[in-house]
């Protein structure tokens, strides 16, 4: 997977959980909560989500990296860069 | 009851991902999605009907009767789309209309920040940038705080002696979690931040309704439901749990999540000698919330109701005060209305009137004397539900107390707590995993994972910590480190 397929992925997954925002207006390197109406209920989705699709474990004391969507891509490709993208 | 003769385990498997014991909003909402995320879940109900306290009954004249749909905040949209499915989630619909009524004021009030600020302006003619602080102060108040401000200390700092002011910000949130002056200021701060958020909602279809669709979409995803299944004992071994006996059957399980009382969990089901001695005495310290009354008044077909309000706090006590709120001689009463929005096409309404309780005031009452305080009771509610709705008594036709000991026979809480542990238990519940591998609680705890929102959102929060540990069990599961 490439870095852009993750970030493919995590806005695929922001789209689910904030369906009335638009997602593509995103800025990658704003935090999330300040563009879109993120609670921490949705942090905890992201993370089920990734555990979901991918069996990736993020621990709570990273979620920070979770933050922007840089920071999501930056966090998640090493983890994912094996990983072929569900067809 | 059930007929012994009837078997409510009929075709159950002989193993399970996780047990899910009691389908309060918590243990509905975590079986649910556990099952979404491919685990084999059975949820297990002792009584007849799933719900927990967010339940209904009926009546002859067609009455139905809402016990916990009172109001709840917006957020619960969210989460009944997200954690339940979009039809669901889009019948939620704004209570507009909440009043008070006590001889400090009588005010009308959208229950939202912008008219909470009008008010405290205008009515109690605070200063705008104490209004502003307060509500950036609450905002801010997130369960990591410390626990040394108690709500009372709050008030003092930003409304020092306005007693008024006080009560306006509190009764409600009494009403909405059992919690009090002398609680943690953020068990406060939580619950008024949500609905401060942007008001009041219900459930349009009423509690059944919602009940009845969750149950379906419980099916869909694949959970077994069982009703009248009482679950009596968690077995554990070496510090893991194995399994459940459910009406004397046991079935295994590599996990449990329980939505029964925390304290019931740990003392009853699972038994004190499964876990370390210093944290059974952190848990003799758990102290359970209070419990509640309540009126339930049916009006007859074809009499209507005037629109009083959706939900009025009404009271004739001088000034807010727990010990007041609590006594069995009643001065404090919430009014919930239902109008015929609530059930659409239904064209009926009813009234339900609630009051917090102390499970002691009844629990040891001779039959007689019961019987007479529950009618005392009815009585005191319909001639102080007149001075709102001239000739209640004959509008109405059917009238019936519960008390805690009705909350009790049903939810099998101890002391028939309404409002589950106080804060401490919030604690002692996000800890149960580390002291046996596979047991897991969620359900009202501290307060803030109380009402609809927070019981369905803590369901949420657990139900992620549960299928965590299944996948562990599983060696493909990658942990991420940066």
């Amino acid at each position: 997977m490439t870095m852009e397929d993750v970030r493919q992925i995590i806005l695929s997954i922001l789209a689910d959980i904030a369906p009335d925002e638009d997602i593509s207006s995103i800025d990658d390197n704003t935090k999330l909560r300040d563009q879109i109406d993120l609670d921490s209920m949705d942090f905890l989705d992201i993370v089920m989500e990734l555990r979901k699709r991918f069996n990736i474990e993020v621990p709570e004391k990273d979620y920070e990296h979770l933050a922007t969507l840089a920071g999501c891509v930056s966090y998640l490709t090493p983890l994912l860069k094996d990983r072929q993208l569900a067809s | 009851m059930s007929k012994p003769s009837r078997d409510w385990l009929k075709g159950v498997l002989s193993a399970y991902d996780t047990i899910v014991i009691g389908s309060g909003l918590a243990g509905m909402t975590s079986a649910n999605l556990l099952a979404k995320m491919g685990h084999k879940v059975l949820l297990a109900e002792h009584h007849y009907n799933m719900g927990g306290l967010a339940t209904w009954f009926k009546r002859k004249g067609g009455h139905i009767m809402d016990i916990s749909l009172h109001g709840f905040p917006c957020g619960m949209i969210k989460t009944l789309r997200k954690y339940w499915n979009q039809d669901i989630s889009k019948r939620v619909i704004q209570l507009k209309n909440i009043r008070f009524d006590n001889p400090q004021f009588s005010i009308n009030t959208t229950f939202d920040k912008i008219d909470f600020t009008h008010i405290l302006r205008e009515r109690f003619g605070i200063l705008k940038e104490v209004i502003d602080e307060f509500f950036v102060t609450a905002r801010a108040m997130n369960f990591y705080d410390d626990l040394v401000m108690t709500t009372r200390d709050l008030f003092e700092k930003f409304f020092p002696g306005r007693t008024d002011v006080w009560r306006f910000l509190m009764e409600p949130i009494t009403y909405a979690n059992g919690s009090t002056l002398d609680d943690p200021a953020l068990t406060y701060g939580i619950v008024f931040s949500n609905f401060m958020d942007k008001g009041v909602f219900t459930y349009q279809g009423g509690t059944d309704h919602l009940i009845k669709e969750m149950k379906k979409e419980l099916l869909r995803n694949g959970v077994d439901i069982r009703t009248h299944c009482m679950v009596e004992k968690i077995y554990v071994e070496d510090k893991t749990v194995q399994g459940v006996r459910i009406n004397g059957q046991d079935i295994v399980c590599k996990s449990v999540l329980s939505n029964s009382n925390l304290l019931t969990t740990i003392e009853q089901l699972t038994g004190e000698e499964h876990f370390d001695p210093e944290f059974i005495k952190e848990v003799k310290k758990v102290r359970l919330n209070n419990s509640s009354c309540q009126v339930y008044m049916g009006i007859k077909r074809g009499e209507t109701v005037p629109h009083v309000g959706d939900l009025l706090f009404s009271s004739v006590a001088d000034e807010y005060c727990t010990d007041k709120i609590l006594s069995k001689d009643v001065t404090s009463r919430t009014f919930s209305f239902y109008y015929p929005e609530i059930r659409p096409g239904t064209n009926r309404y009813s009234i339900v009137s609630s009051t917090n309780a102390r499970y002691q005031d009844w629990a040891n009452l001779s039959e007689p004397q019961y019987k007479k305080d529950k009618h005392d009771l009815e009585q005191s509610t319909l001639d102080a539900l007149e001075k709102y709705v001239p000739d209640i008594r004959r509008k109405v036709d059917h009238v019936e107390a519960s008390t805690p000991k009705t909350f009790k026979r049903y939810t099998l809480h101890p002391s028939g707590t309404s409002f589950g542990t106080k804060f401490e238990g919030l604690k002692i519940s996000r800890d149960l995993p580390k002291q046996i591998n596979g047991l897991f609680h969620a359900g009202s705890v501290g307060i803030i994972m109380s009402g609809w929102l927070g019981a369905a959102n803590y369901g949420v929060i657990v139900a992620n910590e549960t299928d965590k540990f299944l996948r562990q069990l599983s060696p493909s599961l990658v942990t991420a480190s940066a």
